[in-house]
């Protein structure tokens, strides 16, 4: 498998190239439009800068000091029910932020649902503090997950060791527990940062001037070469961030015996209450919320349509991007450096915000009619955006795929084609599976990019609730809402599965 | 059956293979043996046809395979035995087996004969490694290649598997009358199985023929080295002897002697051809020794500064300090060695 004739690589590398360029083009799309004004950095462009580092630097801080105590309480301390714990703490992955931002802005302050039901006012979340809560609230599982595998890989013995020489629980924890897990606080905060720079809704919706929600104005006053300057500078914050993630890589280790102490009973308790403040917080308002829409005002409003428009065009996705996916999966695991860097550039599309995906694609569709406000175009936006989740899933076919399979297919006498029909195609189909059902998934919950590219008229579920928000009429979210849950809910269980992120699934198997 | 001349494979610009020529006969295992890295594997995934060689021609019952256009692996009936077993993992170990082979007895039979009866409606993953390695090898040969191709079958099982799945494997070859190539890193294992080895060496062959002829009268001093444990003791020929601090012995030289050049000459001593005899002065000093179960290693100093190795039984203990008489206690000739 290590020598190629040139027809080979040809082969390998060909159908890969023109995917690449495609994944690439939004980048040149908007270093183009940006250059088409000269612009400045002037005062409103400065406090838009600041907004976004502010907001970024205390979701992430917040979603450590969240996170890695509760990662900390449910991997190594023998709580009783610990997968129930886990699973109330992983669930706000479950409900898109934008969703938590919809009902708190509708639930709180003065005339908001709780005031009128209770008669008291709890403060506002509103602006810089109110955004970065509910980005915490939504984000802070990343760190946990992303701890909690680094903390199970952590040997029980090393501690023990730690122990017999001399060195206290406290003791232990910073010098022998901290310095192995700080890669995965940092892997995990680094997920945070790329989510709340991306994020467009949820600063939108609770008013704070961040890139995201300038860009989205700039579009609405046509200024798209000013959402295209935002839309550059965002992208240099999120290409930080993929450049330090790169860098945190964690080491895999050797799975050793577990950590596991006994907490005593405040502790326990505690732990306990934190757990389901913050389960009722992320996950119990947010449905509470659509369940009491849903019973005052019944579902008269929704539209069947609805649902037709937000499936067409993610299912639409979900296929030609596992069918794109399969040659960059290909050069990926057998291209050599050529093969990883053109991996490595179709992955942006997944760091691309998709508010700046969506200008992008507005720009291109402006010049081609004939492409704009069609389901097409939506269709390209969700496959440039998502392809880099049907490539992950595809690769994790491909290595089960052993180097010796189809030379020993081969040298049983079966060509070509009769090799990839009958050994590679069957391994790797429950892989191409799930990257669509992924990719369909996380298209069907996507607002921006929708809101940019639908055909007019055509409303998605989650359109549907941006209108609802600017009309104000909050109870007819009450189905797209929980329609939305419903479906996040199903892609983080397939996420969590496929990323092994050692979740719900591995503390079954154990 | 198999005949490689002069192959040589390279990837980008290092040379894996260099010049290798080797003929096998009909029926014939031979083992390509030699230390990682000296083109063993390389050599026989160029007879599989899943490497392009720069060089050389490969004939597999006298058909051409490299000159007019290499022929691809599909159509060069050579069955190939993995180091990971290579078992489709979407398919039962009968499936496994009968992967487009058009005679149902023959998958039958071979099923039976290495003992997966009741494996049949196994899927790979559940079986163990030797398991997984006689559903290669039943594989392999119910497609009955013209040539199989072992790579380092057994060096992913436990030592005890091992040594049975070994004569296990060799009697369904036998059986089969299949001609085969087997690579291995282990000599042992190389002694047991082959007809022949093949000796390779940072891509170069360094010896063909019979495991007695290559352990008895290794023709290199990495042949000596590899195949079984020795020390090289110095000597000088003399009426035709070699004369050495042990004594004098009959002897023979390796081909590459050039006999006008010195009498002063190495005579390769492998650890159980040498006896020790508490002796004082004697000729040597017991400087080490260590308990192996069947045998006891003794070391020994001789007096003109070089160390011999002696297996003893183990019964046989001599103390460290002890003065002995070292002696040859082998009575055939020992291979001499030009002078390094």
């Amino acid at each position: 498998m290590i020598s190629r004739t040139r027809i080979n690589r040809w082969g390998l590398f060909a159908p890969a190239i023109p995917i690449v360029l495609l994944a690439f083009s939004p980048i040149v799309v908007l270093i183009i439009l940006a250059q088409q004004e000269p612009l400045e950095i002037g005062a409103r462009n400065l406090r838009i800068l600041g907004n976004t580092l502010a907001l970024t630097g205390l979701t992430v801080t917040g979603a450590i000091a969240i996170g890695v105590p509760l990662a900390f309480a449910t991997t190594c301390l023998r709580l009783p029910r610990a997968g129930t714990a886990l699973a109330a703490l992983v669930s706000p992955l479950a409900i898109p932020s934008y969703l938590g931002a919809f009902t708190y802005f509708a639930a709180t302050g003065p005339g908001g649902e709780i005031d009128s039901l209770l008669g008291i006012a709890p403060f506002e979340v509103r602006g810089l503090l109110g955004t970065s809560w509910i980005m915490c609230l939504y984000t802070f599982p990343f760190v946990l997950l992303s701890v909690r595998a680094s903390l199970r890989r952590l040997d029980a013995s090393l501690v023990e060791a730690g122990r017999t020489l001399g060195l206290g629980p406290l003791g232990c924890f910073f010098h022998i527990i901290l310095p192995r897990i700080r890669r995965g606080i940092a892997a995990g905060a680094l997920l945070v940062a790329l989510y709340t720079l991306s994020d467009f809704a949820t600063p939108a919706i609770l008013g704070l001037d961040t890139f995201t929600r300038a860009i989205y104005v700039e579009y609405n006053a046509f200024g798209l070469s000013q959402a295209a300057w935002f839309s550059l500078q965002l992208m240099l914050l999120v290409f930080f961030v993929l450049i330090l993630e790169s860098k945190a890589n964690t080491v895999r280790e050797r799975a050793g015996r577990s950590l596991s102490w006994k907490p005593n009973r405040i502790l326990k308790t505690s732990l306990w209450t934190s757990i389901s403040v913050i389960w009722l917080s992320a996950v119990g308002l947010p449905i509470a919320m659509f369940v009491l829409w849903l019973y005052r005002e019944g579902a008269s409003s929704f539209e069947l349509s609805t649902i037709l428009y937000s499936v067409t065009p993610a299912a639409l996705a979900a296929i030609c991007a596992v069918l794109f996916a399969l040659p960059i999966a290909r050069v990926a695991s057998q291209g050599g450096r050529t093969g990883r860097w053109m991996l490595r550039i179709t992955s942006f599309g997944f760091g691309i915000p998709g508010i700046v995906m969506g200008t992008a694609l507005v720009y291109v569709g402006l010049r081609l009619p004939w492409m704009y406000q069609t389901t097409a175009m939506l269709v390209l936006g969700y496959i440039l955006r998502f392809l880099p989740l049907a490539t992950g899933a595809l690769r994790e076919g491909l290595d089960r795929i052993e180097n010796n399979l189809s030379a020993a297919a081969r040298s049983l006498g079966a060509s070509p084609f009769e090799t990839f029909r009958r050994i590679k195609l069957p391994l790797i189909m429950p892989a191409a599976l799930s990257g669509a059902a992924l990719v369909f998934l996380e298209a069907m919950r996507e607002l921006p990019l929708t809101l940019l590219l639908r055909p007019t008229g055509s409303e998605t579920l989650t359109t549907r609730l941006w209108q609802v928000y600017e009309a104000g009429y909050f109870g007819e979210a009450a189905i797209p809402g929980l329609l939305l849950i419903a479906t996040s809910f199903s892609a983080m269980i397939l996420f969590l599965r496929s990323e092994r992120l050692l979740g719900l699934a591995a503390d079954k198997e154990s | 059956m198999l005949s490689i001349q002069n192959l040589n494979i390279s990837y980008s610009e290092l040379p894996a293979v260099r010049d290798l020529t080797i003929e096998v006969g009909k029926g014939e295992i031979l083992a390509l043996v030699g230390p990682t890295g000296c083109g063993k594997s390389s050599a026989l995934r160029a007879i599989a046809g899943l490497i392009e060689p720069i060089g050389g021609e490969i004939l597999i019952d006298g058909k051409a395979t490299v000159a007019n256009g290499m022929l691809p692996p599909e159509k060069r009936s050579t069955g190939m035995v993995f180091q990971d077993f290579a078992l489709f993992p979407h398919l039962n170990v009968e499936s496994n087996v009968g992967f487009r082979v058009k005679n149902p007895k023959l998958v039958d039979k071979w099923i039976s004969k290495l003992g997966l009866e009741e494996f049949r409606k196994a899927m790979p993953e559940t079986l163990s490694g030797g398991q997984k390695q006689r559903v290669a090898l039943a594989r392999s040969l119910a497609h009955e290649p013209k040539i199989l191709l072992l790579d380092e079958p057994l060096s992913n099982l436990d030592a005890a598997l091992k040594i049975d799945l070994r004569v296990q494997i060799r009697e369904a070859i036998k059986e089969a009358g299949v001609t085969a190539v087997w690579v291995t890193h282990d000599q042992e294992e190389a002694l047991t199985i082959a007809d022949r080895l093949a000796i390779m060496n940072k891509g170069k062959l360094e010896q063909v023929d019979t495991p007695e002829k290559c352990y008895e009268s290794p023709q290199s001093r990495f042949v000596a080295n590899f195949l079984g444990d020795g020390r090289f003791v110095g000597g000088k020929i003399k009426e035709g002897f070699v004369q050495t601090a042990l004594g004098q012995h009959p002897y023979i030289q390796v081909d590459t002697f050039e006999s006008s050049s010195t009498n002063e000459v190495e005579i390769l001593i492998r650890s159980h051809d040498i006896g020790l005899q508490i002796k004082s002065p004697g000729n040597a000093i017991i400087i080490a020794q260590a308990y192996e179960g069947e045998t006891r290693r003794h070391v020994a100093k001789l007096d003109t500064g070089e160390s011999i190795d002696a297996r003893l039984p183990h019964e046989d203990q001599i103390p460290f300090g002890t003065r002995v008489q070292a002696y040859v206690k082998a009575n055939h000739p020992l291979v001499a060695f030009p002078k390094a």
